[in-house]
């Protein structure tokens, strides 16, 4: 095995996918000749050529819109939204027509398409270039949302996202694109819309995701110095959300905190609280607590560090629950 | 592009015409007059059409439709595209084109799934090539753009026409769409209806562009202007902007001026926003009696032939109130069923749940006797909680 970071990992996966599937295209804004700002795409088009990996002009709605008809004709639109934050012109296409068709044309019409989108903080972007939009689309029946925290993850999970009947919102953690781990790149369809417990622990379950799973490990890692034994919890798909895998650990370890990067009021968090009090409520010995992002907008650069869960006040989290300070 | 090139894509001053409002044949310098036996299916389309149009309003006010938003008036644009597009092309209309469905060869019940407020789309797209009507405004322009490239892709000679309203060319999607299309050169024709109003907002307050079709310059396509009120005229520019696009030359946008004679829908009242001397004006530029003039001054039209049209019209009004005469079958478990393509516990675990509920209402007991609620003793028997 050797060292990839998760950009190749997501570029091999859509190369993969190209050269499997030949109703497999891809187009966003970028993407061609430049490989897409994070060279995600890098080489696409070289290899396929302009037909199945192509620019389009910079209107979102557009791409998602046209992804959407191209979908109802047989093809598997792959598109690229270039950040998170540029995602929001698209909206209504995703909310009211990609999460919809299968359901208004009672399964005549499945729409088989990805939309990934680069998402989160912590690269130091300007403004609406690290918003975490993932509750928007998670709260959206009729939308699958994955997201990885690892290089081998980020293999399997698209090229899940891209064997899916339904449209799935990719959301690739920006500043793990760089991350590098020794993985060997294959598909893992047993893994299919399910969590996976990261590291073993008995004292204590982080639930994490996307760019917290790595911040989460961290976290696991000190704590283990000061005698704590935590369990990470790697979500992977947060809509289905894998009740069994989470609940598993929190029955085990009767703690749980959940940690994302997104602001935490009305968060995606909040419903894996709810859940998990719903399903654990015997089990826990302390509330479940969020560590999340700032309820703010998201902050100019310079100031983000203040906003960003760090390993800090995961670990003062983990510490409340046994009423101590760390 | 040469500004000799910007002009070849403008719209001609007046509206293109082949038949004016009193049947008498205009002479065309750019378009053919559309053969008698073309236009003779045509008028056969416009009386049927009106037809369903008058039933399904008269099916509102019997409270068998959530809501109808009539089409009289702009027939010939609803009849226009069924006729200018083959089978194998596609069609995506909005809320106002069931007048198009039906023209397209939808029955009645399944055209009117939407409206009557039971499905969200009653027939199968694929069978008909008819997207699922959309109520959001423009949105359905670009899936059109989308499914005309992958026709392409797949090398197959597929036009598809997106309908829009005069209302929607405000919207951005609108823009997306044809700036999309345009650049990707997708066989899409653009058929934007304009009725004069967006609910009750006047086309002077929507844009200041000279028409609607001088906005395709823009986008380096061709803008034609139309009367909407001919349908010689409609069904021969429609046929030159979908052979445009299936031989690869690209998209057209395609303005008709028309009038929506009804109001918005059966809940709207127009009265509050136009005149009505300005709906009386409308009224006699009339698209069924100009189109039967023209064509009895030929004598392709006669009285009997009249009566025989009358009598499918009949035919189709009465079909229209037999799929419409009885409560929908609503089968309550379906809604779990065409979410997702794939199983979701989580909604499995809502299934059992709500077929706990219907068991329950079954089995109500008041003062020692069961009661059959009507609704839920339609439910089918073989549900059970699991």
């Amino acid at each position: 095995m050797t060292p990839v970071t998760m950009a190749h990992a997501l570029n091999a996966a859509l190369r993969d996918a190209m050269t499997e599937d030949p109703s497999v295209v891809v187009f966003g804004e970028d993407v061609a000749a430049l490989g897409g700002v994070f060279r995600i795409t890098d080489g696409l088009t070289r290899q396929f050529g302009h037909d199945r990996c192509f620019n389009t002009p910079l209107a979102e709605a557009g791409i998602v819109g046209t992804a959407i008809g191209m979908a109802m004709y047989g093809l598997r639109p792959v598109v690229e939204l270039q950040f998170d934050a540029f995602a929001y012109p698209a909206f209504e296409q995703l909310v009211s027509h990609a999460a919809k068709m299968r359901n208004r044309t009672r399964g005549a019409l499945g729409l088989p398409m990805v939309v990934r989108i680069p998402y989160g903080g912590g690269i130091g972007g300007v403004e609406h270039h690290s918003d975490s939009s993932e509750a928007y689309y998670a709260h959206t029946p009729g939308l699958t949302v994955l997201t990885p925290g690892t290089p081998a993850d980020a293999y399997a999970l698209l090229r899940e996202a891209i064997d899916e009947p339904d449209p799935v919102i990719f959301l690739e953690p920006k500043r793990r694109y760089w991350l590098k781990q020794d993985a060997e790149l294959k598909r893992a369809p047993e893994l299919r819309h399910r969590a996976v417990v990261r590291r073993q622990g008995t004292d204590v379950t982080l639930i994490a995701y996307g760019p917290m799973v790595v911040t989460a490990l961290e976290a696991a890692s000190v704590a283990d110095a000061d005698g704590w034994s935590v369990e990470v919890v790697d979500l992977r798909a947060l809509s289905p959300f894998d009740d069994e895998t989470v609940c598993a650990s929190v029955r085990k370890t009767g703690r749980a905190v959940v940690v994302h990067e997104a602001a935490g009021f009305a968060g995606y968090g909040a419903e894996v609280v709810a859940r998990v009090s719903e399903q654990c409520f015997g089990s826990l010995r302390a509330p479940v607590l969020r560590v999340a992002g700032l309820d703010i907008p998201y902050p100019p650069p310079l100031l983000e560090q203040y906003h960003l869960p760090n390993v800090d006040r995961i670990l003062d989290a983990v510490a409340s629950l046994y009423g101590t300070a760390a | 592009m040469t500004a000799g090139g910007a002009r070849d894509l403008l719209p001609s001053a007046s509206p293109v015409q082949l038949i004016d409002q009193n049947g008498v044949a205009t002479p065309s310098d750019e378009y053919t007059m559309p053969p008698d036996a073309t236009l003779l299916d045509c008028f056969g389309r416009l009386v049927v059409g009106r037809r369903f149009d008058q039933q399904a309003t008269a099916l509102t006010r019997q409270g068998r439709l959530a809501v109808y938003p009539s089409s009289l008036g702009q027939e010939a644009c609803q009849v226009g595209p069924a006729v200018a597009l083959r089978a194998t092309d596609w069609m995506f209309p909005t809320y106002r084109e069931t007048v198009a469905l039906v023209s397209r060869g939808i029955p009645p019940g399944e055209a009117l799934g939407l409206l009557r407020g039971s499905e969200h789309c009653g027939y199968d797209p694929r069978t008909y090539r008819t997207a699922p009507q959309c109520t959001p405004l423009a949105t359905q322009a670009v899936h059109a753009v989308g499914l005309a490239l992958a026709a392409r892709m797949k090398h197959e000679q597929v036009v598809v026409l997106s309908f829009l309203g005069d209302g929607a060319t405000s919207e951005g999607d609108t823009h997306e769409a044809l700036n999309f299309a345009a650049v990707l050169g997708a066989p899409v024709v653009f058929f934007v209806q304009n009725n004069q109003y967006a609910i009750s907002v006047p086309v002077s307050e929507q844009t200041r562009a000279p028409s609607l079709a001088h906005k395709a310059v823009g986008y380096g396509m061709p803008g034609v202007l139309v009367d909407g009120n001919d349908v010689a005229a409609v069904v021969a520019v429609l046929e030159r902007a979908t052979a445009h696009a299936r031989a690869g030359e690209g998209p057209t946008l395609v303005e008709a001026v028309t009038f929506r004679m009804e109001a918005h829908t059966n809940a709207d009242d127009a009265d509050r926003y136009r005149l009505s001397s300005e709906v009386e004006n409308w009224r006699s530029r009339d698209p069924i009696v100009r189109l039967a003039a023209y064509l009895r001054n030929r004598s392709v039209l006669d009285d009997e032939i009249v009566a025989a049209v009358n009598v499918r019209a009949e035919s189709l009004a009465s079909r229209t109130r037999e799929e419409l005469g009885t409560d929908p079958e609503l089968d309550p478990e379906s809604l779990f069923d065409h979410v997702y393509g794939t199983r979701r516990a989580q909604l499995d675990r809502q299934r059992a749940l709500l077929l706990e509920e219907l068991a329950a209402e079954r089995d109500v007991v008041v003062d020692g006797e069961p009661q059959r609620d009507l609704q839920s003793a339609d439910v089918r028997p073989v549900m059970q909680a699991s």
